[in-house]
Order: structure tokens, then C-alpha cells, then sequence
């Protein structure tokens, strides 16, 4: 019986897994063309309503009326209104979850007792479903029996009617329910900060507000201004815990109003182009922090 | 072997046909989710051992109706035969090529007369006196009171509204008396309040609740057949109107910024209120003691008459349409030619529904037969509806952006509020080409 030749040209060993071929097929081309389909499609086929008078609920003709939406739209001083009051609500809620966050992120980062569990019940509220936490929200709100006036002794105190505090009562529901989520991504940057740091600034008698400003704060500001990014577009979209918690008009978001003018009065060029505003706002916020984590990393 | 298998296939095939069969007898109806379509899917029971045809209502919850009712026009799908449609869609549901022209089905069966003249305009005919119509009217309905009968009735009560007012304390029989009322009952001290009205402006509750002082005040919200709105729906007795909704806000529980049928009726169950401003179709769980514990207690009244005598009530309530890309256009037809059978509608009054057929309405039978039923009635002749075109959704968004922030936030006047909403409307009817 003769033996198989040993020598290095033999066959080559079988390959692990799939080839790239199988991966583009079975996983790149899907994902792409379901991304095409469901998104690239849709965002494009929106773009060119955005520039007719198109109304769904209505059989009527459609028009070509160029950049007439947007022109009206940014003439709108309700529409304005509604930025504001947007932009307003992101600084007061992303501030927020950033101060508790960080904050507790900072308390957990220490050796303390059961810290695995405490870590994971802080996290719960942003598990939970938005429009269930605003009308929980709505009940601790409330001006006769809600815990909220108990605690803070304002007793009868109306929150969610009154119209300079009804936004104020959303963002610190919003705040409770997303520093979780801040805190998670602060904590992962805070392990990673090697303890040899820490252990020479002590060495070096480094006062703690020091040791924070140079060692904690630069170290972490990565993930910290991931976290502000995603945070900031969320807040900018807040539909639904406004939505369902109140109806004033000092609580009308953008979103709330493109709602309202898309499914309600079913002005569907006009929403079109109101979304591709909101679009081109959230980018450009975006691409501000974006430039500012490079810078950070560039560091 | 062949030849068997040969046989469950062919008997296989012929089940499944027979079921396709089956699947073509049925009509599907979208109502919202509420009482009165639990009591229509129970009425169409007797359609279906009549005539073969199943007939199924599907409900969405009321947030969700308007949307849900024409994204599917939108998709002109075929997924509902028939819509129960709120009472403003009729100009978009029409002009939109949505609903089925029911002129001929109206005259062939004498319906302009044969159903409340008030239901007849408000959920069916469009254009306005224009002959043509697009629903027969299904459900009535308006806005009304509940209030508290032992609170009203106690002598301790009496004596001191009596006292305090100089006129016996009872059922409100003006505007003027109503304020009082909320007024005297109004102690947030020992959690009692005067009333509650509609003041959530996610959609038309606000508008409707407010309707009912600005029409009883002599207001209008403008001219409908001309679209004319300036000094119409700024009038100086719109303005009045406006200006005494907003005063019965203050003696609304605290935080009471977001209110509509639930909240209304669970100011009632929760014994907070004297008086409750809601819809007549959500007053049978007020009625029923296991819902209500103080549903012995608890009367109704039709909304009260303004201070040169005008008394109107809100329109709520909906027509019955037929969907234009309904597959069971004949069916469906055939349907609506049962439902409004006398004997049906009598049914269909029994069962919980507010019928629509004015010779029933006017029956002792049917004014006896519920404790609001006789508040009801009266209401059902002195309704008024919002605008009905097809832009009406906007008109509403307008007027909820400048009234809440007047009612519930106290910001600016009643004047500024109207005179803003005039030039908005104004805006609007221009943009559609409806005044120059």
C-alpha cells in the first residue's frame, strides 16, 4: 500500500468557515439591498415629495412646487417655535444625563458593596418602554396624590398644565430614564484609565480636582461625547414620553409637530420637507461633535 | 393507492374553495375602539343568521382612528368594506373619491327625513344642503353633563348655594348658573371640584368642548357655506364664549391640561366633580354601578342655554360610509339596506347604540329607557359641528394652538387668541383655493 508522499506541496488544509464569496453573498448583498429597500428608497422617494403639494388622504393631482415647502416652512414662526423649544429641551435633558450620569459613573467607578447589582438596577429605566415611563411619569406628576410634589415639599404644585414648567417636568423624565445610559458608556471609559496614572499623580501629592481634570476627564471625554452624540440625536426625536405626558404648546416638540402635520392633517409634502429639516439639523449637530472627537483623539 | 391519494387531494381542494367561498360572505367595518362597537358587533349578529354574510367590526383605539382609517385610503386598500367615520372626515372621505356616493341609496329610502335632520347634515350630506350624501348616520351623539344628583339634592348644599347665590341649587338651565354651580363646588381643599371639560388638544376635544359656550354665547366659527371667518369666529360673542370656557377651567381638578372621555368619566368615578362635560356615548359607564360606584347618584343634563336663550351642543358621533375600493361594494350596499330597517334601528337603540332614526328618538320608549337618554335627545336637536371640509385638520391644529395656551396655559386674551385664529383660517381657505 503505498503511503502519501510527506512533503511541504501537499494539499492544503480544508478552510474554517465560509469563503468571503459566501459571506458578500449570504450576508453583505441582503443587508444592502434591505438597507436600499427599507431606507436609501424611502428617504429618496420622500425627498421628491418634499417638492410637491402631495396630500394622501386626497386623489388630487400632484404638483411640482419646487422649494415652496421649505420656503414656508422656515417662514413659520410656529415652526420655529417648535426648534426652539426643541433645542431648549435637548441642552436641558443631554446636560442632565450627562451631570447624573457621569456623576454615578464616577460612584460606581469606586470599590463598593454590591456593586454588579446596583450597576444593573440603575440601568432598568432604560429597558423600559418610552410611552409606558410618561404615563408613569404623568402619575408621580400629579398635583393631589404624586410623589414628585411630595418630595420636593411643593404640595398642589401643577407640573405638566403649567406652561413654564411642562417641559422642564418632560426633560427630568427623559433624565431619569437615559443617564443610565450615559453612565454605562462613562463607566466603560473610566476602567479603561490604567491605575499607573492615578498612582503617579498621587505620588506627585496631585490634588483630586487635578487628577480629575487631567487624568479623568480627558481620559473618558471619548466615550463620553459618544455617549452626548447619541443622546442628542434621541433628544432632538423625543416623540413619545412628550406625546403621551402633556398636550401644551410649550411642549410641542418638532417631532410632535411633523407628526401632527404628516398623519393628522396629512400634508405629506409639506412633513417631507419638514423631516429633511429635521434631518439637516441632527446632522449638523452631529458633524460638530464628530469634529471634536477626532480633535479629542487626535490628542 | 393512486387512485386514493387522487381522492384526498380532490376532496383537499374542494374544502379549500369552499372555504375561499365562505371567506368572500364577509364585511369588515372600522369602527374605534369604544362601547357602541361592541354593541354594533353584537347587532350584526342577527345580519349574519339572516343573510349568510359574517360581519366583523374592527377597532383601533381612538388616538389611532384617524390615521389608521386613512393610511389604508391613502394604500386604497381593500381591508375595510365600510368605515364608521368621525363626523368632520365627510368633506375628505367625499371630495378624497373615499367613500362611496350613497345619494340615490339616501333618496330611494327617504333617509333626509326619516333620520334626525341634525345627523342627516352633520354625518352625511356634503357639500352642506348640496342633496348629496356619503353616510347614513349610525351613531349619534353630542356633547352633555353628567353631575353629581345626591351633591345637588343635600340640604346642607342647597341652603348654602341659596344662600351664597339667591336661586335655588339645580340642574343648570344657563351658562351662567353652570359657572356658578362649578364655582360653589369648586373646594380644592377637600379634593371636590366645581366640573370637568375637554381640554386635551391632541384633536378635536378642546375644539368640541369649547364649541358648545362659544355657539350657546351666540358665536360662530364662521360663515361654511362662504368660508368668511373675520369677524365671525372673532365676534364679540365668540369671545365671550372663549372667555367663559377658559373661567370653567379654573374649576377643573388641578393639572386637568390633557382631559378627554376618560379623564372625564373618571372625574365622575373617583367622586371628585359636581359636573362632567363628556360625550353622550361614554355616559352608559356611568350608568353601571359596576363601574360607577356612585352611578345611582348620577344625572345628566343637555348642555345649558347661553345669555340671550341660544343653546347648542357639540356634534359628536358618526355616519356609516362605504369604502370606494371595498371588493363588497353590492354587500355592503345590502348591509346598510338592514341596517336601517326600523325594527333594527330599535335593536340597535337597545343594545346601547344611539340610533339616528328620529321616530324612535321622539318615543317615550327610547327617552325612558336610560337616565341620559332624555338628555340626549334633547341635544341630538340643537347639535352643531365644526367645520366639515377636508382640511379640517388643520383648522383644528390652528385653533388648538391658539385656544390651549389661552385656556389651559393663561397666556395672552381671548381676543388675541381669536383674532390670531381668524388670520390663520383665513391662511388656510386661501391656500385651497377657497376664498381669494
Amino acid at each position: 500500500m503505498a503511503q502519501p508522499a510527506l512533503s511541504g506541496a501537499g494539499p492544503a488544509a480544508p478552510r474554517r468557515g465560509m469563503s468571503d464569496l459566501a459571506i458578500r453573498n449570504l450576508f453583505i448583498i441582503p443587508t444592502i439591498v434591505f438597507l436600499i429597500v427599507f431606507n436609501i428608497f424611502p428617504l429618496l422617494y420622500s425627498l421628491g415629495y418634499s417638492f410637491t403639494d402631495y396630500r394622501a388622504s386626497m386623489n388630487d393631482e400632484v404638483h411640482f412646487v419646487g422649494l415652496q415647502n421649505y420656503r414656508e416652512l422656515l417662514e413659520d414662526e410656529y415652526v420655529w417655535a417648535n426648534f426652539t423649544l426643541t433645542a431648549k429641551y435637548v441642552i436641558m435633558s443631554v446636560v442632565g444625563q450627562v451631570i447624573v450620569g457621569f456623576g454615578a459613573a464616577l460612584l460606581l467607578n469606586r470599590a463598593i458593596p454590591a456593586k454588579g447589582v446596583l450597576t444593573t438596577l440603575l440601568m432598568l429605566p432604560m429597558m423600559m418602554c418610552m410611552a409606558v415611563v410618561g404615563l408613569f411619569w404623568q402619575l408621580l406628576y400629579n398635583p393631589s396624590w404624586g410623589i414628585v410634589n411630595y418630595v420636593f415639599f411643593t404640595e398642589g404644585k401643577v407640573w405638566l398644565s403649567d406652561p413654564d414648567w411642562a417641559l422642564a417636568a418632560i426633560a427630568i423624565t427623559d433624565i431619569w430614564m437615559w443617564s443610565p445610559f450615559v453612565m454605562l458608556l462613562s463607566l466603560a471609559g473610566l476602567s479603561a484609565i490604567p491605575p499607573s496614572l492615578y498612582e503617579a499623580a498621587a505620588i506627585d501629592r496631585a490634588s483630586r480636582w487635578f487628577v480629575f481634570r487631567r487624568i479623568t476627564l480627558p481620559l473618558v471625554a471619548p466615550l463620553l461625547l459618544i455617549a452626548v452624540i447619541f443622546r442628542t440625536m434621541e433628544a432632538f426625536k423625543t416623540f413619545d414620553i412628550a406625546y403621551v405626558m402633556t398636550s401644551m404648546d410649550e411642549t410641542e416638540l418638532v417631532a410632535i409637530r411633523l407628526y401632527k402635520m404628516a398623519f393628522l392633517e396629512w400634508q405629506t409634502g409639506r412633513s417631507c420637507a419638514l423631516a429633511y429639516l429635521m434631518l439637516l439639523a441632527v446632522l449638523a449637530i452631529t458633524n460638530v461633535y464628530v469634529k471634536y472627537l477626532n480633535r479629542l483623539k487626535a490628542r | 393507492m393512486l387512485k386514493t391519494l387522487t381522492k384526498l387531494v380532490a376532496a383537499a381542494a374542494l374544502l379549500t374553495f369552499a372555504q375561499l367561498g365562505q371567506a368572500q360572505q364577509k364585511l369588515t367595518i372600522l369602527w374605534a375602539q369604544w362601547d357602541p362597537a361592541n354593541y354594533l358587533q353584537e347587532l350584526v349578529k342577527d345580519y349574519e343568521k339572516e343573510s349568510g354574510t359574517k360581519v366583523v367590526v374592527e377597532t383601533t383605539p381612538w388616538p389611532d382612528f384617524q390615521s389608521k382609517a386613512f393610511k389604508e385610503f391613502t394604500a386604497k386598500g381593500s381591508a375595510y368594506d365600510m368605515v364608521v367615520g368621525d363626523s368632520q372626515w365627510i368633506g375628505a372621505g367625499s371630495t378624497g373619491g373615499h367613500y362611496v356616493d350613497l345619494s340615490d341609496f339616501f333618496k330611494k329610502n327617504n333617509l333626509a327625513t326619516v333620520m334626525a335632520p341634525a345627523t342627516v347634515a352633520g354625518y352625511a350630506e356634503y357639500p352642506g344642503k348640496s342633496g348629496k350624501y356619503w353616510a347614513v348616520p349610525l351613531e349619534g351623539d353630542a356633547n352633555g353633563f353628567a353631575y353629581r344628583k345626591d351633591w345637588f339634592e343635600d340640604p346642607k348644599e342647597m341652603a348654602a348655594f341659596k344662600a351664597k347665590y339667591k336661586y335655588d341649587l339645580g340642574v343648570p338651565k344657563t351658562w351662567k348658573e353652570l359657572g356658578d354651580i362649578a364655582e360653589f363646588f369648586h373646594r380644592p381643599k377637600e379634593k371636590r371640584y366645581g366640573l370637568t371639560i375637554y381640554t386635551d388638544n391632541s384633536y378635536d376635544a378642546l375644539v368640541m368642548g369649547a364649541m358648545n359656550t362659544i355657539f350657546s354665547f351666540g358665536g360662530e366659527l364662521g360663515d361654511y357655506s362662504s368660508y368668511k371667518v373675520q369677524g365671525l369666529v372673532n365676534s364679540k360673542q365668540s369671545i365671550e364664549g372663549l372667555n367663559f370656557y377658559k373661567r370653567l377651567y379654573g374649576y377643573t381638578p388641578p393639572d386637568w391640561g390633557k382631559t378627554f372621555f376618560q379623564e372625564a368619566n373618571q372625574a365622575m368615578t373617583e367622586g371628585l366633580v359636581a359636573m362632567s362635560m363628556n360625550y353622550f356615548a361614554f355616559f352608559p359607564a356611568l350608568a353601571n354601578p359596576a363601574t360607577n360606584k356612585f352611578a345611582k347618584q348620577t344625572g345628566y343634563f343637555a348642555m345649558p342655554k347661553g345669555p340671550t336663550g341660544k343653546q347648542f351642543a357639540a356634534l359628536g358621533g358618526q355616519g356609516i360610509s362605504i369604502v370606494s375600493y371595498s371588493k363588497n361594494k353590492e354587500s355592503s350596499m345590502k348591509f346598510l339596506e338592514w341596517f336601517i330597517k326600523e325594527d333594527v334601528q330599535k335593536k340597535w337603540a337597545a343594545l346601547g347604540g344611539y340610533t339616528c332614526n328620529a321616530a324612535i328618538l321622539k318615543s317615550d320608549e327610547f327617552r325612558k329607557a336610560t337616565p341620559y337618554n332624555e338628555a340626549f335627545y334633547q341635544s341630538m336637536f340643537m347639535v352643531k359641528d365644526f367645520w366639515a371640509v377636508p382640511e379640517y385638520a388643520e383648522l383644528l391644529t390652528a385653533a388648538n394652538k391658539r385656544w390651549h395656551p389661552f385656556i389651559v396655559g393663561g397666556k395672552g386674551t381671548a381676543d388675541d387668541a381669536l383674532n390670531g385664529l381668524a388670520k390663520d383660517w383665513d391662511a388656510t381657505f386661501k391656500k385651497y383655493g377657497r376664498t381669494k
